[in-house]
């Protein structure tokens, strides 16, 4: 993992007590709201429905234990003893209060650890594969990289007053489990014709309310020049992008009016400016990161472990959690778990301040102190014995955290929703919950198999509805709270985004509605084929005439 | 004497702000200073401004492309990019294309809705003189430069990225 050095602490310091100061000024009321509004915002505080909310970084998704017990600390005394992972690799509070979030960054910045530019029109959290270095398919590890470009991106000064948010995502993998094309910037490590790895670089993709795949901006480009054409696309976006309406402010908006070639073309001629300059990347800063992210001291094991194999044979429900959230790991011997943050009846991605220190004391006993946190609301152990599998299911079981559940239907991602948010035009989390609830045979959901259901509050898409293989929106119809459902999303290689179904629901009828649809795909699937692969292959139609067909 | 920012201390304001010239005759209202124009004026009423009895200096607005300022940049002691509102970030970026692209050396100067809490950032891009707005402290805006010892990023005092000195 990173470790601060002391120019990392004393600017982190320096910030705290920047936002000390500016939430003085703004509560003896010498700093007027809307001035002090994008201060708090950069510093990760949102006021929301019912009290602020702070939103914690977790920079590519990496945690170790002794942050995991800062962060149950802070849920403790700050918050009402819970935090919320969002779908970006950040944990949120619900409950501080203004007057002690700068004493809260204080705590935070003990471990390393900060709210910045969580929030507001900047350059926001870094986030990456969960699976990044422990991947058997990774072509290089993107964490370094998400360092590098963390550094560079925080308090960057030319880019703090943006059109709107901007959010960047690496992949490293073969598999992309990152979102990548759905970011305003997606970096993609590729090896090219030569055998050199380097980057391909997309711009202008995202959700919200115009959902875009990125386009290509460079296809491929050496490492060295990684942070070069980052600072040229933003610097385009910062003088271009529009500034007179915030629903068409962010970079896809600006790619699509200029049009693909005009903006590359535009890029390119900052670029050629820069690219040799002082911010061409070192050599040894790549080094220098790649060697916070070497590998831990491995135990060199066998495969087939002979205690594993009894325990699955034993225990038929660790096996069936084994087989959903187990995941193969590159060094022979290990495994990668998953753990499930969506048993039915918790809010998706809610944790308890003792769930947190529970977490930590897992890592340190069985993951080298370290766990990760994926887009999809999920906790990850990436290095585990296969040996100790049986002993962490155990584990996990006696904290009701062992759902096994992982990629099925039931592993809903949704965003708070109208319960907290004061963006949201309806609630999300009782949906998820209801789905759940009428999925609850575990051997049922095992049949249906992977299958992503996103839920999202409102067109912000937080709960990344439009990459679902099932995407539920939620709207507002003459003030009551209706649900759009779309389908054939996709958030990996393939992206696509998904096309609406037909006229919304009523919340209590969404249940039965995502049922219809599992039994069209259920009734024409081939054999092992995935809800994407069946949706494309007979269309939209049957799932339409199934959802909307009149009873008799 | 009007005060403003420059070099990171208090200093005299010499100059006027021209916030709306349509018509170059506005000069002979008010000859005499030494007057920042907008580009506009500047691009295209050139002789009246020769005829002019005082320095002149150009504004640009944020809409505004740098480019338009064309081959006479140098000659020009002193630029102001204005802050039409605080949270307009182009301005940031004119800056640094004025020193990197252009290597402007003379003054930029932040004019409009330039606050305390966005001064350390500006400087970081190439400002060098700040005129706050009108209800800012300015003895306390100074303070903005004691915000942060150092940067991540490169910039007109540090011209090397921490990178590059760790």
């Amino acid at each position: 993992m990173y470790k601060y050095d002391n120019y990392d602490q004393q600017m982190l310091a320096e910030r705290v007590s920047q936002f000390r100061g500016q939430t003085d000024r703004f509560l003896e009321g010498s700093l007027a709201e809307s001035e002090f509004l994008p201060l708090r915002l950069q510093n990760g505080l949102y006021v929301q429905r019912l009290a602020p909310m702070l939103r914690v970084a977790i920079p590519y998704g990496m945690l170790s234990s002794r942050q995991l017990r800062k962060l149950a600390y802070i849920a403790r005394h700050f918050d009402k003893g819970y935090g919320h992972f969002s779908t970006r690799q950040n944990i949120q509070f619900n409950w501080p209060h203004l007057k002690e979030v700068p004493d809260i960054l204080a705590q935070l910045a003990e471990v390393e650890m900060h709210a910045i530019q969580t929030s507001g029109n900047c350059i926001r959290n870094t986030t990456t594969d969960q699976f990044a270095g422990v991947a058997p398919d990774e072509l290089e590890d993107s964490r370094p990289y998400c360092e590098i470009i963390r550094q560079w991106s925080t308090f960057h000064p030319e880019f703090a007053y943006l059109p709107r948010k901007f959010k960047i995502a690496v992949c490293g993998t073969a598999i992309d489990q990152a979102a990548t094309q759905v970011h305003d910037i997606g970096v993609y490590l590729i090896r090219n014709d030569n055998g050199v790895i380097g980057f391909r670089i997309l711009a202008g993709g995202g959700l919200g309310r115009t959902p875009i795949i990125g386009k290509v901006i460079f296809d491929f480009v050496e490492k060295k020049h990684l942070l070069t054409t980052l600072e040229a696309i933003l610097r385009v976006y910062n003088r271009e992008g529009r500034r007179d309406n915030k629903y068409k402010a962010r970079i896809k908006i600006l790619v699509k009016e200029t049009g693909l070639e005009e903006f590359k073309s535009k890029v390119m001629s900052e670029w050629e400016k820069i690219k040799d300059s002082v911010i061409e990347l070192t050599n040894e800063e790549i080094h220098r990161c790649k060697s916070f992210f070497t590998d831990p001291p491995y135990a060199e094991l066998s495969e087939n472990e002979p205690s594993l194999k009894k325990a699955l044979q034993k225990d038929l429900l660790f096996a069936a959690w084994n087989a959903r959230n187990v995941h193969q790991h590159k060094k022979t011997g290990y495994s990668v778990v998953t753990v499930s943050l969506k048993e039915t009846g918790v809010a998706p991605g809610d944790v308890s301040d003792k769930q947190l220190e529970f977490f930590a004391d897992l890592a340190d006993q069985y993951s080298f102190g370290e766990v990760r946190i994926s887009h999809q609301q999920n906790l990850i152990l990436a290095d585990v014995k296969q040996q100790d599998l049986y002993d962490v299911w155990k584990s996990l079981k006696s904290h009701a955290l062992h759902a096994g559940n992982r990629g099925l239907l039931t592993d809903i991602i949704c965003c708070p929703g109208g319960d907290f948010c004061a963006l949201a035009n309806a609630k999300s989390i009782p949906i998820a919950e209801s789905i759940q609830r009428k999925f609850d045979a575990p051997e049922e959901l095992t049949k249906i198999g992977d299958l992503s259901v996103n839920i999202s509050g409102c067109m912000n898409a937080c709960g990344h509805h439009h990459v679902g293989n099932i995407g539920i929106l939620g709207v507002d119809k003459k003030g009551a709270e209706f649900y759009q459902i779309s389908l054939g999303g996709s958030s990996k290689n393939e992206a696509s985004l998904g096309k609406i179904i037909g006229p919304s629901f009523a919340q209590d009828e969404i249940p039965d509605v995502i049922a219809k649809i599992v039994d069209v795909y259920q009734q024409a699937k081939s054999k092992n084929e995935k809800f994407l692969d069946t949706y494309q292959r007979i269309g939209i139609e049957p799932f339409k005439e199934k959802v909307y067909a009149k009873a008799d | 004497m009007p005060k403003l920012i420059k070099d990171k201390a208090l200093a005299n304001d010499y100059w006027t702000w021209l916030k709306e010239a349509t018509d170059p005759a506005i000069l002979k209202i008010i000859p005499g200073k030494n007057l920042i124009v907008p580009l506009k004026l500047w691009r295209f009423d050139q002789e009246e401004l020769l005829d002019y009895p005082g320095d002149i200096s150009i504004w640009v607005n944020s809409h505004e492309n740098i480019e338009y300022i064309g081959n006479r940049i140098h000659e020009l002691p002193l630029i102001g990019l204005n802050f039409p509102v605080f949270s307009d970030g182009r301005p940031y970026s004119k800056a640094r294309q004025l020193r990197d692209d252009f290597g402007y050396k003379g003054e930029i100067r932040a004019i409009g809705d330039v606050l305390r809490d966005q001064i350390s950032y500006m400087s970081l891009c190439g400002f060098d003189a700040f005129s706050p707005r009108y209800d800012q402290d300015i003895e306390s805006c100074l303070g903005a430069f004691q915000d942060f010892t150092t940067a991540y990023q490169a910039s007109v005092d540090q011209p090397t990225p921490l990178f590059r000195r760790r």
